[in-house]
C-alpha cells in the first residue's frame, strides 16, 4: 500500500481521480449521503460489507476504536438493530429526527490494494429541527472493497471536528 | 397569598412597577409545594440568577473523579455551574479546585482538558501558578514593584473535599463537611463503587451533549423509573431477553426508591445487585458474555470470575446526588446549566482500573449501545426532556406534578422515605432539598 502523506496528487499512484475504480467509489459515497439524507436506512446498511466497521469516534486521534469510547462502533449485528429502531417507529428521537442535507467532497485516495481502495472526505452536514438549524462538519474515512467489480464498504469512520466536546443527539445517523 | 404559576419573572416584574417593591422580594421557595412545582422552575431567568448564588456557590458539586487525578501534576479542567475550574493534584498529593482564571486580567489560564504539567501559564502576559494555585512568576516584575505582591494574588481556591474517588468542589467557605452533606447517600456510594470487583473504579471515556431545556428536567430523570419502558422501549427491544428481564422493575415490589436527604436519592431498578458482594449463588451469568467467561478463567478462580461479571452492568441502581451527579448504574451523569433553557450532560463509562481488558471492553460496548448523541436510550431522553421545556411554558398558572406515589410512600426505619421506584419520591426530595437552600 502506498500512503499520501502530504498534499499533491489526489491519488497515490498518480492516477487521475475519476478513473474506474475511484469514480465508482465516490459514486458510492455520495449514494450513501443521499440515503442517510432521504432517510432510507435498510437500503443504506445493504452497503456494508459483511465484516464492516460503522464508527464515530470520540477521541480525535483514536485508531484503535475497541478500545475507546466512541458515539458509534457498530459491526453488522450493532449497525441491524441500529436500522431496526430508526425505522420501527417506537424512538420518538428517530420518529421527529431533524431533516438533514449533506455534502461530502474533498476527496483523497489515500490507499490502494488490488480489492480496495482508502477514500477521505470533507463532510458538511445542515440539519434543522423545529426552528433550530445547525451545523455538523467531519473528516471523513472509507474504506470501499471490490467484490466482483462492485464496490462495497468495509469501514466508515465519521471524526466529528466537535467529536470530543458537546455533541446533540438529534436521531439521525452521520 | 401565593399561588403555583410562572409568574415569577413576568408578573414580579408588573408588580416591582407598580408597588415599588424589589422584584421576587417573597423568594422563589414557595414555588415548591410538597407534590407539584410552578414550571417557573424551568423558565425563569432571574430564579435561574438566583439558583446559581443559592444552590451553585453555596453547596458542594462534583468536578471529578480522582481516577483522572492519580499522579502529581495531572489536571482536569471542569465547571461549577457557568464558573471554569482546574481540578489538580499537587507534588505534596493534595487535591486543589482552582478558578480557571488569571488574577491579572482575566484570561483563562488553562484550555487543555486533560494533562500532566507543573502549573498554568497564562497566556497572555505569562503570569505562572503552580498547580496549588499560587503565583509564581510574573515577567518583567519591576513593574509591580511596591503595587503587587506575589502572595496576594493565586488563583481563586475552592473547598475540596473527594468520597470515595469523587471529588466535590463548593465556593461556600462555611459549606458542612462533605460527609454530612452525602449523609444517608454514602452507604450507597460504598454499594456503587462495588462494581470494581476488587479493582479501584475508573473513568474510561465519557459522552457529552447539551439538550434545550433546564437542568432540574434532567435531576429528575435519573430518578425517574415510569419513563423507561416507554422512552426505552426501542433499546429495550434491541437488547438481548436476560437484559431486558434485568430491567423489567414495573411491577418488582422489591425496585424502590428512597429518599436519603439533603435531596440525594437512590432508585433501585436491579434489587439483586444493590449490594454485588451478596450472592446467593441463583443468579446465571447471562449467555452472551460467555466468552468473557472463558477468557476470564485462565487468570481468576472461578468465585472471582462470577463476581466481576455479576458487576458488569454495573450497580442495580440509580444514586441520585443533589445537584449535579448521579452515579447511574454503570456510569457517572453529570448535568451542567448552561442557562436557565440550557442544560449539558456528560456520560462518564466506568471500568475496573488494572482490570481485565475484556471486561473494560465489553462495559465500553454496553454503555456505547445506551449513551451518547448517538446511542440507542440518550437521544430518546434528550428529546423527552426537550419536550418539557417546549411544553412547560404553556399554561403559566399549571404546576408541574411530582405527586406519583404519594399514597404509598412509607418510612422506613432509618428514617429513609421509600416507595416505589416508578414513584416520584425522589424527585419531591431533590425539591425539598431545593426549597430548602432557595428559602435561606
Amino acid at each position: 500500500m502506498t500512503a499520501l502523506d502530504s498534499l499533491g496528487p489526489l491519488t497515490a499512484d498518480g492516477s487521475h481521480l475519476f478513473d474506474g475504480r475511484v469514480a465508482a467509489a465516490i459514486e458510492l459515497v455520495w449514494r450513501e449521503a443521499t440515503l442517510l439524507d432521504a432517510p432510507d436506512y435498510e437500503t443504506w446498511d445493504g452497503l456494508f460489507t459483511a465484516d464492516a466497521r460503522y464508527v464515530i469516534p470520540i477521541d480525535p486521534t483514536a485508531t484503535d476504536f475497541e478500545a475507546s469510547l466512541n458515539m458509534v462502533y457498530d459491526d453488522e449485528r450493532m449497525r441491524r438493530m441500529r436500522v431496526e429502531r430508526l425505522v420501527g417507529g417506537f424512538s420518538m428521537s428517530a420518529v421527529s429526527a431533524a431533516r438533514t442535507v449533506r455534502t461530502l467532497s474533498r476527496f483523497v485516495v489515500r490507499e490502494q490494494t488490488e480489492d480496495e481502495l482508502e477514500l477521505t472526505s470533507a463532510q458538511v452536514l445542515v440539519g434543522h429541527k423545529r426552528e433550530r438549524t445547525f451545523v455538523l462538519g467531519a473528516d471523513v474515512t472509507h474504506r470501499i472493497r471490490f467484490v466482483d467489480g462492485r464496490p462495497a464498504i468495509a469501514l466508515k469512520v465519521v471524526r466529528l471536528v466537535n467529536s470530543d466536546e458537546s455533541v446533540s443527539a438529534s436521531g439521525f445517523l452521520l | 397569598m401565593t399561588t403555583l404559576s410562572n409568574r415569577a419573572g413576568l408578573v414580579d416584574r408588573v408588580v416591582a412597577g407598580v408597588t415599588g417593591r424589589a422584584p421576587h422580594a417573597e423568594g422563589f421557595g414557595h414555588l415548591v409545594q410538597g407534590d407539584r412545582v410552578a414550571a417557573a422552575l424551568y423558565t425563569d431567568p432571574a430564579l435561574y440568577q438566583e439558583e446559581l448564588q443559592k444552590i451553585w456557590y453555596r453547596t458542594w458539586v462534583w468536578v471529578a473523579h480522582e481516577s483522572q487525578l492519580r499522579k502529581a501534576g495531572d489536571f482536569v479542567t471542569s465547571h461549577v455551574a457557568d464558573q471554569p475550574v482546574i481540578v489538580s493534584r499537587d507534588r505534596k498529593g493534595n487535591l486543589n479546585v482552582l478558578v480557571n482564571r488569571c488574577r491579572h486580567r482575566g484570561a483563562s489560564v488553562c484550555e487543555t482538558p486533560r494533562g500532566n504539567g507543573n502549573g498554568f501559564t497564562c497566556p497572555y502576559h505569562a503570569w505562572s501558578y503552580g498547580l496549588d494555585g499560587k503565583l509564581r512568576g510574573i515577567p518583567y516584575p519591576e513593574g509591580y514593584e511596591d503595587v503587587t505582591d506575589k502572595k496576594d494574588l493565586p488563583l481563586q481556591r475552592l473547598q475540596v473535599a473527594s468520597y470515595h474517588g469523587m471529588v466535590f468542589a463548593s465556593f461556600n467557605a462555611d459549606v458542612e463537611p462533605l460527609e454530612e452533606f452525602l449523609g444517608g447517600a454514602r452507604l450507597w456510594i460504598d454499594r456503587f463503587m462495588k462494581q470494581g470487583a476488587g479493582f479501584p473504579v475508573m473513568i474510561q471515556g465519557e459522552h457529552r451533549f447539551r439538550f434545550q431545556g433546564n437542568w432540574k428536567i434532567q435531576l429528575e430523570n435519573t430518578t425517574d423509573g415510569y419513563h423507561f419502558p416507554i422512552v426505552h422501549r426501542s433499546w429495550m427491544s434491541s437488547v438481548d431477553a436476560e437484559t431486558a428481564s434485568m430491567l423489567s422493575f414495573m411491577t418488582d415490589e422489591l425496585a424502590v426508591t428512597h429518599a436519603l436527604g439533603n435531596g440525594h436519592s437512590a432508585a433501585v431498578m436491579v434489587p439483586e445487585h444493590v449490594d454485588l458482594d451478596d450472592d446467593d449463588g441463583t443468579e446465571q451469568v447471562q449467555a452472551r458474555f460467555e466468552h468473557v467467561v472463558q477468557v476470564l478463567s485462565r487468570d481468576f478462580e472461578p468465585a472471582k470470575v462470577r463476581r466481576i461479571m455479576r458487576s458488569m452492568h454495573g450497580a442495580g441502581f440509580n444514586l441520585n446526588l443533589f445537584p449535579n451527579v448521579a452515579c447511574s448504574m454503570s456510569f457517572f451523569r453529570v448535568l451542567r446549566p448552561i442557562g436557565p433553557t440550557e442544560t449539558e450532560i456528560r456520560h462518564c463509562a466506568l471500568g475496573m482500573e488494572g482490570g481485565p481488558d475484556i471486561v473494560n471492553r465489553e462495559r465500553l460496548r454496553i454503555h456505547e449501545h445506551f449513551q451518547g448523541p448517538f446511542g440507542f436510550g440518550t437521544p430518546d431522553d434528550s428529546e423527552a426532556w426537550d419536550r418539557v421545556q417546549r411544553g412547560a411554558v404553556g399554561g403559566t398558572d399549571l404546576p408541574i406534578l411530582v405527586n406519583r406515589g404519594l399514597a404509598r410512600e412509607q418510612v422506613a426505619d432509618n428514617g429513609d422515605k421509600v416507595s416505589h421506584v416508578t414513584d416520584e419520591t425522589g424527585m419531591r426530595e431533590a425539591y425539598r432539598k431545593w426549597q430548602e437552600l432557595m428559602s435561606a
